[in-house]
C-alpha cells in the first residue's frame, strides 16, 4: 500500500510540471489554434535562465544551504520575465508573419524554431549536462511509509497556485476576456476594438513564463539540465494537453496530472520499458475515441 | 559560382581517384595504397571520430587528449619510418549517424590508414562496421560490448569486455562487500548497459547472490522515481546501475531522496568529473569498475601520468589513457607492419601484437581482437574516487597469448544475434531524441 501511495506521489510531482507546460501548449491553441512546438524549448531555455540567474545572485558552490527564500523567489521570477520575452520574441519573428498563412505553414515553421533553440542551446550552454543549483534547501518527510521531499510539496503547491492564477486571469480579467474573445473568432474580435496581437503576445509571454515555472521547478527536483530536454517533456506535455482537451486550461491541468500518474504506475506495476510508450498508447486512444479530450468541446469547423 | 566549382572538384577527386586505382591496380585497399606511394614523404594518418560535442563530450574529450599526446611522442621519436605521423579527428556529436559519416569520411577524404575510435559501444558498432568493410584496422579504445570486435577481422580493442568489467563487478559485489540482494536498472537503448547488465546478472546469480529486480531506463530520462520506488520495496542492499554518467547522478539523487540509501554499483561509463557534480553528496559510497585508477600507478604508468599533467594540467582519466594506449598501439603497429603501412599490414601488425607494454596493462590480443587485461575498483567519495581493488581476468594472466584466452572466445558469440540487431535501431532512435 505504501508503494503504491508512494508511486502516486511520484506520479503527481511528475504530472504537475507536465500541467504546467501544458498549459503553454492549450492557451496557445486556445487562441491561435497553432500548436507551438518550439514551447518544450522555452521550458529549458526558462531553466538554464534560472541557472544562470542562481549564479548571478551570488550562488556559488552547489550544496551552499544558504540562499534565501528571497533569492529562490527572484530565480524563479527571472526565468519567467525571461522566457516570457523569449516567448514573445518567437511570435513576434516566427509566427506573427504568418497569421493569414494556411495552417500547414506555422506548424511546420514551430517545428522549425523548436529545432533552431535547441541547437543555439547546443552552441550556447554545451551539450554536457549541467547541474541546477540546489537553491532550496531539501528536506525530506515521512508520512505512513511514504516519502516525500519539500521540494516536491512545493512543486505541487506552485503548480497549483499558479494554475488557480491563470483560471482567475483568464475568467475575471478584461485581458483573460480578449483572449477568450480571441479563440472564439479572431476577425471579429478585432472588429470589436480588442487589440489582438498584444493580446496573443501576451498569452504566449503567459504561456512562456509558466513553462519558465516548470523548468525552475524541474531543476530543483531533477537537477540535471542538458539543451534536448524540452524535447521529450514538450511532447509528453502537449499530449497531456491533447488529452485534457486542448485549448482547455483545466483540462490540461487534469491530463498533465492524469499523465504523470500513467507514467509512474506503468512503470512501478507492469515494466518500466513501457512508460514512454504508455503516454502515445494514449494519446493513440484518446485522438480515436473522444478527439475532442477529456474536457474539450466539439466546435463546429468553419470551412 | 559555388556550384560550378564545387563540381570542378567534384570531377577532379574523381578523375584523381580513378587514376590512383589504376596506378595501384589492387581493388579494396587502392585508395589508401595510391595515397601511400603517391606522397612517400607524406604524413601517415589515423582517423578518430570521437564525441566532442553532444552529451556525450566528456568521452570524446578526454580520448583526444590522450590520443593527440600519443601522437606527439610518436613524432618526437621520429615518426613511422621517417613519416610523421598525423590525427585527423572528427566529432560525431555523439550520435549513430554521424559516427558513420565520420568513418566514411575519413576514409574517402582523409585516406586514412587506420581508424582510432568510438568510446560509446553503439557508435563502435556503426563505425567499425564501415571500416570492416573498406578493409581499414579499426582500435576502439574503450568500447566494452563484446559485438564491437565480432564485427570482423579489421576491429580491434585495447579494453577489457563487458562480461569481464560484469564479472569483477559481480565478484566483488559478493566477495568483497558481501551483497547477496541487488537490484539491477540498465539503459535499455544502450547495447553497452545491456552487455553490462546481463554478464553483472550471470555472475552474480552463478555466484549464489539474488537479483530482486531488473529495471531499465531510457538515455536522457531525469525521473527515475517510479523504478526506484519499487526496488526500495524489495529492499537490496546494492544497485547496479550499468549506465553513462550522464544518467546516474541523477538516478543517485533519486534515490536518496525517496529514501533509498544503498550504494550504487557501475562500470566504466562512470567516469566522469559531472558525476559529482550532477550526483553531488548522493553519489558518494558507490563503486564502479574502470581500466585504470591513477592512485594504483606502477612505474609505466607513474611516468604517463607525469606527461599527461604537464600537458593538458590535470591527471589523466581512464579514458585518457585509453586513447592513448590506442593511438601508441596503432603506432606501434605502423612500425612493425611489414613493408609499406598499408591498412592490410597495419592490421596484420595489429593482430600479431604480443604483449605491447600499454599504460593500462600490457596488450595481447585473443581470437577475438580483445586484449586480456585486468580491471580496477573505485570508490566515489567527496575528494575524487579512489582505487579499492584491482581484478585479475580469471585463469589469464595478463600477457599470457592466445591459449588461455580461448576460453573466453566461447563467451563471447554467446551475445544474442538479436542484440546484434537491436544495435543500430536503438542507437538509432536516440540519434533521432
Amino acid at each position: 500500500m505504501s508503494t503504491f501511495l508512494q508511486q502516486l506521489v511520484n506520479g503527481l510531482s511528475v504530472g504537475s510540471i507536465y500541467a504546467l507546460i501544458a498549459l503553454g501548449y492549450t492557451m496557445v491553441y486556445g487562441t491561435l489554434g497553432l500548436i507551438n512546438f518550439a514551447h518544450g524549448e522555452v521550458f529549458m531555455i526558462g531553466c538554464y535562465i534560472g541557472l544562470y540567474a542562481a549564479f548571478w545572485l551570488g550562488y556559488e558552490t552547489l550544496s551552499a544551504a544558504s540562499f534565501s527564500p528571497m533569492s529562490a523567489t527572484l530565480v524563479l521570477l527571472l526565468a519567467m520575465a525571461g522566457a516570457a520575452i523569449v516567448g514573445m520574441l518567437i511570435e513576434r519573428f516566427a509566427y506573427r508573419p504568418l497569421r493569414g498563412a494556411p495552417r500547414l505553414a506555422p506548424l511546420i515553421t514551430a517545428i522549425g524554431v523548436s529545432l533552431l533553440l535547441q541547437n543555439i542551446a547546443v552552441l550556447a550552454f554545451s551539450a554536457n549536462p549541467r547541474s541546477f543549483p540546489s537553491i532550496i534547501t531539501e528536506h525530506r518527510l515521512e508520512f505512513a511509509g511514504v516519502t516525500i521531499t519539500n521540494i516536491k510539496i512545493f512543486i505541487f503547491a506552485v503548480s497549483i497556485l499558479l494554475m488557480l492564477a491563470l483560471e482567475f486571469f483568464v475568467k475575471k480579467t478584461w485581458t483573460g476576456r480578449a483572449m477568450r474573445a480571441i479563440s472564439v473568432n479572431l476577425p471579429a474580435a478585432k472588429l470589436m476594438g480588442v487589440p489582438a496581437d498584444r493580446v496573443i503576445s501576451l498569452t504566449f509571454a503567459i504561456g512562456s513564463a509558466l513553462a519558465a515555472a516548470g523548468g525552475i521547478l524541474f531543476g530543483l527536483d531533477q537537477t540535471k539540465l542538458e539543451p534536448l530536454m524540452g524535447n521529450m517533456i514538450g511532447l509528453k506535455a502537449f499530449i497531456a494537453a491533447v488529452l485534457g482537451g486542448i485549448g482547455n486550461i483545466r483540462g490540461a491541468a487534469i491530463g498533465g496530472l492524469l499523465i504523470g500518474i500513467a507514467e509512474l504506475m506503468t512503470a512501478g506495476y507492469i515494466s518500466s520499458d513501457y512508460r514512454d510508450a504508455i503516454t502515445f498508447v494514449i494519446l493513440i486512444v484518446i485522438l480515436l475515441v473522444r478527439p475532442q479530450g477529456l474536457l474539450g468541446v466539439v466546435r463546429q469547423e468553419k470551412v | 559560382m559555388t556550384r560550378f566549382s564545387a563540381a570542378r572538384r567534384f570531377l577532379l577527386l574523381s578523375s584523381m581517384s580513378l587514376a590512383l586505382v589504376a596506378a595501384s591496380g589492387c581493388k579494396p585497399k587502392a585508395g589508401a595504397d595510391g595515397e601511400g606511394s603517391g606522397a612517400q614523404s607524406g604524413a601517415l594518418v589515423i582517423g578518430a571520430y570521437l564525441s566532442l560535442t553532444g552529451s556525450k563530450a566528456d568521452f570524446g574529450i578526454k580520448t583526444q587528449q590522450g590520443a593527440l599526446l600519443a601522437i606527439d611522442e610518436a613524432n618526437a621519436a621520429g615518426g613511422v619510418g621517417g613519416r610523421p605521423v598525423k590525427l585527423v579527428i572528427l566529432d560525431d556529436q555523439g550520435t549513430a549517424d554521424e559516427a558513420g559519416n565520420a568513418v566514411t569520411r575519413l576514409i574517402d577524404v582523409e585516406n586514412a590508414s587506420a581508424i582510432l575510435g568510438e568510446v560509446s559501444s553503439s557508435l563502435s558498432l556503426v563505425g567499425g562496421r564501415i571500416a570492416q568493410r573498406r578493409g581499414i584496422p579499426m582500435v576502439s579504445p574503450s568500447s566494452t560490448n563484446t559485438q564491437v570486435t565480432e564485427i570482423g577481422n579489421f576491429v580491434f580493442r585495447t579494453c577489457f569486455i563487458d562480461p569481464f568489467q560484469g564479472e569483477v563487478m559481480a565478484t566483488f559485489a559478493k566477495e568483497k562487500q558481501g551483497f547477496t540482494r541487488i537490484a539491477v536498472i540498465k539503459d535499455v537503448r544502450n547495447d553497452y548497459s545491456i552487455g553490462l547488465a546481463k554478464a553483472f546478472i550471470e555472475t552474480f546469480t552463478k555466484n549464489g547472490g539474488t537479483i530482486v529486480a531488473e529495471e531499465s531506463y531510457n538515455e536522457g530520462d531525469t525521473d527515475f522515481s517510479a523504478q526506484l520506488t519499487k526496488i526500495k520495496a524489495l529492499e537490496a542492499q546494492a544497485l547496479f546501475v550499468p549506465g553513462y554518467y550522464t544518467e546516474v547522478g541523477n538516478l543517485a539523487k533519486n534515490s536518496r531522496r525517496l529514501g533509498l540509501n544503498i550504494p550504487l554499483l557501475g562500470g566504466d561509463g562512470w567516469e566522469s568529473p559531472k558525476l559529482r557534480e550532477i550526483g553531488g553528496n548522493d553519489i558518494v559510497g558507490s563503486f564502479y569498475s574502470n581500466h585504470f585508477a591513477p592512485d594504483n600507478a606502477n612505474e609505466k604508468s607513474s611516468a604517463f601520468i607525469a606527461t599527461y599533467s604537464k600537458r593538458w594540467n590535470e591527471p589523466p582519466t581512464a579514458l585518457a589513457t585509453l586513447g592513448y594506449d590506442a593511438t601508441a598501439l596503432i603506432i606501434d603497429a605502423m612500425r612493425r607492419a611489414k613493408g609499406e603501412p598499408t591498412p592490410a599490414a597495419i592490421r596484420d601488425a595489429l593482430e600479431a601484437t604480443k604483449a605491447f607494454p600499454a599504460v593500462t596493462g600490457a596488450v595481447t590480443f585473443d581470437a577475438n581482437r580483445n586484449p586480456v587485461k585486468p580491471a580496477v575498483v573505485l570508490k566515489v567519495t567527496a575528494d575524487g574516487d579512489k582505487f579499492v581493488a584491482e581484478i585479475q581476468p580469471a585463469g589469464a594472466a595478463p600477457a599470457a597469448p592466445a591459449a588461455p584466452a580461448a576460453p573466453a572466445a566461447p563467451a563471447a558469440p554467446a551475445a544474442p544475434a538479436s542484440g546484434a540487431a537491436a544495435a543500430p535501431a536503438g542507437s538509432g532512435s536516440g540519434a533521432a531524441k
